[in-house]
């Protein structure tokens, strides 16, 4: 091999390289079409949020978000790849693009927002709990004094052990673990009196994790609700607008009635409202850059927010939560629709 | 030596070498031009000014004083400082385990020999984490709670939330004064040794004796007369947890316990192949000067065998430096953990992860070049 | 002195099996305490014997029977194909166990010293496309499993090996340029080596799981497994380069002088001259750096990757079985300890070997 040809052996990878550089950068809705796969950050596995079954399928409220997002851009609920990601690289991971979108398990806050992710809009709202065995007898935070915790990190958890600890002079003794499941498997050792995290998700471990669930009781760590929203990268508002009102037609078809059962029959409604948000009156898909019956296939497939809360964390679930402040703002919770025109 | 084979014309060769330094310098060129384009893209935030504000994330346990209100670059350093104690204390036990392996699996004892070679090639051959987590799941689920802890001694408890021990509390006054009464026992020993043969009424280990005692009895009376300067503070079940005296917590335990067994069996193995390196003559020149086997190793073998034994040592050492990263798989707050923890807190991952790459850079090639330069020394002190 | 020599063994014949025992366990006072010390070791490790066999569950109806007694094995038996295979598909899984059995065999292909040369190199080609195509489906009317859906020993055997294999040639370029005497070439591969070297493994997982999509333009990704294979890769060269450097060392000049006296041109002579030898010198070493580079595949539990360990850790989270982790680390750390102290042994024979075929 003469000089120059070595020479050119160097360059070349470079010279792809930068061609490849200089290409425009795609949506992520072109991407997401184009892989005809959408891939969404998941948990390391919360049973009733995010969590395979015995046969590797992904199920869960989270799941089903991601699911539904599928459904309006692939128009097929299954053509999500899941990836288990732990708290340092869930974000990282959204920044960077390894993944569409990050449902949940990640609380709105100033600091995320600020930060290279947008959120979309909020699919649960939930109290940070402790969750504790019986047979201490504490069942609220201002008995805690001196107690251990298992903290899992990469949450604001972290943050709100150390606010309490200091607000109600408890000095709480942390410890902390990089990994969601080996905190909890501390805790259900005996490492820690408590476990600290997001209250839905401490009834999923009770009820998945514990050997006997009724032996621990869950209580609010603070006063405050914290909204749980899946989030997108900064910077494709499409992208965002397209999650956004994917999970809205779930929390909207609850507010219309609508459910998997009699989704077909509304769309001979006469009501202005329904016939525009299934798309018997064209206007709201397109405008989003997807088809027309987006909210109808997403309803069709996976149900209303009501339904898919309690399929997967619900009475019917093995977590069996009442819906809380997950209710529609007309009983009595959190969950409003925005309006689809 | 290869540069016969290329080609022989100079301004090739140099022309080819700046091309390549070129394409390297393009690539980092390339992939910080990435970089940057990316983190503007997506709007993330950049920059060292997180360092000054506050933390406000706990650290279970530290050997400088932590609290949430400090900042982040104390963080880093308190994150630092458990990495370093970490590897100073493993290194030593290890250290201190390997020698004696290395003796075990070098003795003439059959029995002895053996089981230091089994325990070599059980703990060389499992990965270092896995009986991280094999030891932190023993240490988890072995011991009883709290309230049933198990007290071997008085004022010892051994939990599933790790062992207490009593705590010495020692007021300042009381740390001159044992101070002082540690140098007067080096004083003791040395006036007692040099003590000129001659005038002595005793032999030498009398002598000494009579030494120890009288600095014993002295030492007991100025304790006394000083008011007992020190106190033992003994946990104290209190509540959910044992408060007071000194704790080990379980993660701790684990990960010192699995670095020292894991490198021991590394350190026995350096030492061994530095003993068997120094040549057989050695020995045989020891038994005609009629030294007993001990002395021949303690005396002659040991120390040609450090000549051999300090490179790979150091490499060693440095690899337990690198190794306590794996802390991070048992909860025990070392840089790594300190470092995942920030990226969380602040989504900075570039800058906290760049951090700490370069913290472990510093450590490994300053060791490396204090460790060239010291076996340069030995190298030349050799005839 | 020459009837000693004569006699010694012969004596040693005649005296009684049971008083050569007593002399070796019993000769003198330091003999006698390291034999108590060796009993006390043993005696010490009966409880963990017996916690282990003699109480263990080997059996269990159900998960109940478990919670009192000694190890529970029946946990492992019942999570075997989860630690095994992980989260692939069940229906699918006689791919993984195939691609554990094809590695194995390329293994055992590759401990034969007759069959090294190009050949065995295009086999490995060969043989990792075959891996790759069996775990990943998607052609030949196999259905396609995502990467995240591997796992187990499969993603083990596949790190371990892919790492190694793709390490090697940057390795041989990095220890010739830092053996060569192209100051800019040699100062590069200082520079990349130690740099390397003196990072943590973890470190350099944490940039690829977390960092490398931002060193890439943004339509490019490479999943997760892809790079953390990356960083065992070049950690893998690093070391690797050091090891075929000490075999370049020990290499006689005058053979590269004569090959360039013929005229054989450079690569041609690395190629057919130096490597066959430079390498042949540093087996044991070389084996050793496979050795850790197996045990380091665990390290990529850190940023969760599902392989082995990963597996065992999520299966002993079970709560159906009283807690189970040590059963399951211990099964793992066999099977380390298996593939690992084979590697050893091998090592060791070849070693042997050539230490023979010296000395003839």
């Amino acid at each position: 091999m003469t000089i120059t040809a070595r020479l050119a052996f160097l360059a070349l990878p470079l010279a792809t390289m930068m061609a490849a550089n200089a290409g425009h950068t795609e949506t992520t809705l072109e991407t997401v079409r184009e892989r005809d796969r959408l891939i969404c950050g998941a948990s390391q596995g919360t049973p009733g949020f995010g969590a395979p079954d015995d046969n590797g399928y992904w199920r869960g409220l989270d799941v089903e978000t991601c699911r539904a997002v599928a459904v309006a851009v692939l128009d097929d609920k299954d053509a999500v790849d899941f990836v288990p990601l732990s708290g340092q690289q869930r974000i990282p991971a959204l920044q960077t693009g390894e993944i569409d979108i990050l449902p949940r398990t990640l609380t709105w806050t100033v600091q995320r927002d600020a930060n290279g992710i947008d959120f979309t809009t909020p699919n649960y709202y939930e109290f940070t709990g402790f969750m504790m065995p019986k047979s201490l007898g504490i069942e609220k935070v201002e008995d805690m004094a001196g107690a251990t915790v298992c903290v899992q990190t990469g949450s604001t958890t972290e943050i709100v052990v150390n606010d309490v600890s200091a607000k109600h002079q408890l000095d709480l003794q942390p410890v902390v673990f990089d990994n969601t499941s080996a905190a909890r498997q501390a805790f259900f050792s005996g490492r820690c009196d408590a476990l600290i995290t997001d209250a839905g998700a401490l009834a999923s471990v009770r009820a998945s994790m514990a050997d006997r669930p009724d032996d621990y009781v869950i209580f609010p760590a603070t006063e405050y609700v914290d909204a749980l929203t899946p989030a997108v990268r900064h910077g494709d508002n499409q992208w965002a607008d397209i999650v956004r009102w994917s999970i809205q037609t779930l929390i909207a078809a609850e507010a219309f009635g609508i459910t998997q059962g009699n989704v077909d029959e509304m769309l001979n409604s006469d009501d202005p409202r329904i016939r525009r948000f299934l798309g018997t009156d064209p206007g709201n898909g397109t405008a989003l850059g997807l088809s027309d019956d987006f909210a109808y296939r997403i309803v069709k497939a996976l149900g209303n927010y009501g339904e898919v809360f309690e399929r997967n964390v619900g009475m019917g679930s093995p977590l069996k939560l009442d819906r809380g402040y997950n209710a529609l703002f007309n009983q009595g919770g959190l969950m409003f629709p925005l309006a689809f025109q | 030596m290869f540069d016969t084979l290329w080609y022989s014309r100079k301004l090739r060769v140099w022309v080819a070498q700046i091309a390549l330094m070129g394409s390297l310098a393009a690539l980092i060129w390339w992939i910080g031009g990435n970089t940057a384009q990316n983190l503007t893209e997506r709007g993330i935030r950049t920059g060292l000014d997180f360092l000054s504000r506050p933390a406000r994330f706990p650290i279970s346990e530290t050997i400088l004083h932590y609290s949430p209100e400090d900042s982040f670059l104390w963080a880093f350093i308190v994150g630092l400082a458990n990495t370093l104690w970490l590897s100073a204390l493993t290194i030593l036990l290890a250290t201190v385990l390997g020698l004696a392996l290395a003796l075990a699996r070098l003795s003439a004892h059959p029995m002895l020999s053996r089981l230091a070679a089994g325990y070599v090639t059980v703990f060389r051959n499992i990965p270092l984490i896995v009986q991280l987590l094999f030891f932190y799941g023993v240490a988890t689920s072995v011991f009883p709670p709290p309230r049933e802890a198990w007290t071997p001694l008085p004022g010892i408890y051994l939990t599933l939330r790790g062992a207490y021990a009593p705590d010495l509390f020692l007021s300042s006054s009381g740390s001159w004064l044992l101070a002082a009464i540690a140098l007067a026992l080096i004083l003791t020993l040395r006036i007692a040794w040099r003590w000129p043969t001659g005038k002595a009424l005793l032999p030498l280990p009398a002598r000494l004796c009579a030494a120890v005692a009288l600095w014993l009895g002295a030492s007991i009376a100025i304790w006394h007369l000083a008011g007992r300067p020190v106190r033992l503070e003994f946990p104290e079940l209190n509540g959910l947890n044992f408060r007071g005296g000194q704790h080990l917590s379980p993660e701790f335990c684990a990960i010192i316990l699995g670095l020292t067994l894991y490198t021991a069996a590394f350190v026995g193995e350096v030492i061994r192949g530095g003993v068997q390196a120094v040549s057989k003559g050695q020995w045989e020149g020891g038994r005609s000067l009629g030294l007993s086997e001990r002395q021949i190793m303690f005396r002659i073998i040991l120390p040609q065998a450090l000549r051999i034994i300090i490179p790979p040592m150091t490499s060693q050492y440095l690899s337990t430096v690198k190794n306590t990263t794996l802390a991070v798989a048992v909860g025990y707050p070392e840089l790594g953990l300190v470092v995942n923890t920030v990226i969380n807190q602040t989504g900075q991952a570039l800058e906290s992860i760049l951090i700490m790459l370069g913290v472990f850079l510093t450590i490994s090639l300053s060791v490396s070049a204090l460790m060239n330069w010291l076996n340069a020394r030995v190298a030349l002190v050799e005839r | 002195m020459q009837s000693t020599v004569m006699t010694s063994p012969h004596l040693r014949r005649k005296s009684p099996l049971v008083l050569r025992i007593a002399k070796a366990f019993f000769g003198d006072l330091l003999g006698a305490c390291l034999t108590l010390l060796s009993v006390g070791i043993l005696l010490a490790l009966v409880p963990a014997f017996k916690w282990a066999f003699i109480d263990a569950h080997w059996y269990v109806a159900t998960p109940q029977g478990c919670f009192s007694g000694g190890a529970c094995w029946a946990f492992i038996g019942s999570k075997l194909r989860l630690i095994l295979f992980g989260l692939y598909p069940p229906e699918e899984q006689w791919r993984a166990a195939l691609v554990v059995g094809v590695i194995l065999i390329m293994v055992l292909l590759t401990a034969w010293p007759r069959l090294w040369g190009a050949r065995l190199l295009a086999l490995w080609a060969v043989g990792i496309a075959l891996m790759l195509v069996l775990m990943a489906g998607g052609i030949a009317g196999l259905p396609p499993v995502p990467t995240s859906k591997w796992g187990g020993l499969p993603v083990t055997l596949l790190l371990a090996t892919l790492s190694l294999g793709m390490a090697f040639p940057f390795a041989v370029i990095l220890a010739l340029a830092r053996r060569g005497s192209l100051p800019i070439a040699r100062a590069i591969a200082i520079f990349l080596i130690e740099i390397v070297r003196g990072l943590p493994l973890v470190g350099l997982l944490f940039v690829a799981a977390i960092l490398l999509p931002l060193f890439l333009p943004a339509d490019w990704t490479i999943d997760k497994l892809g790079r953390t294979l990356a960083a065992l890769t070049i950690f893998a060269a690093a070391y690797l380069a050091e090891v075929v450097r000490g075999g370049l060392q020990g290499l006689p000049s005058g053979q590269i002088e004569a090959a360039q006296a013929l005229g054989i041109p450079y690569w041609k002579t690395v190629w057919h001259i130096v490597l066959p030898q430079a390498i042949q010198k540093v087996i044991p070493p070389l084996t050793n750096t496979a050795i850790v580079m197996v045990k380091n595949t665990s390290l990529v539990l850190i940023v969760g990757v599902f392989d082995m360990l990963s597996a065992a850790r999520s299966a002993a989270t079970d709560p159906a079985w009283p807690a189970p982790s040590k059963e399951a680390y211990l099964f793992v750390a066999a099977i380390y300890l298996v593939i690992c102290y084979g590697i050893s042994l091998y090592s060791r024979h070849l070693e042997a070997g050539i230490n023979a075929r010296n000395r003839s």
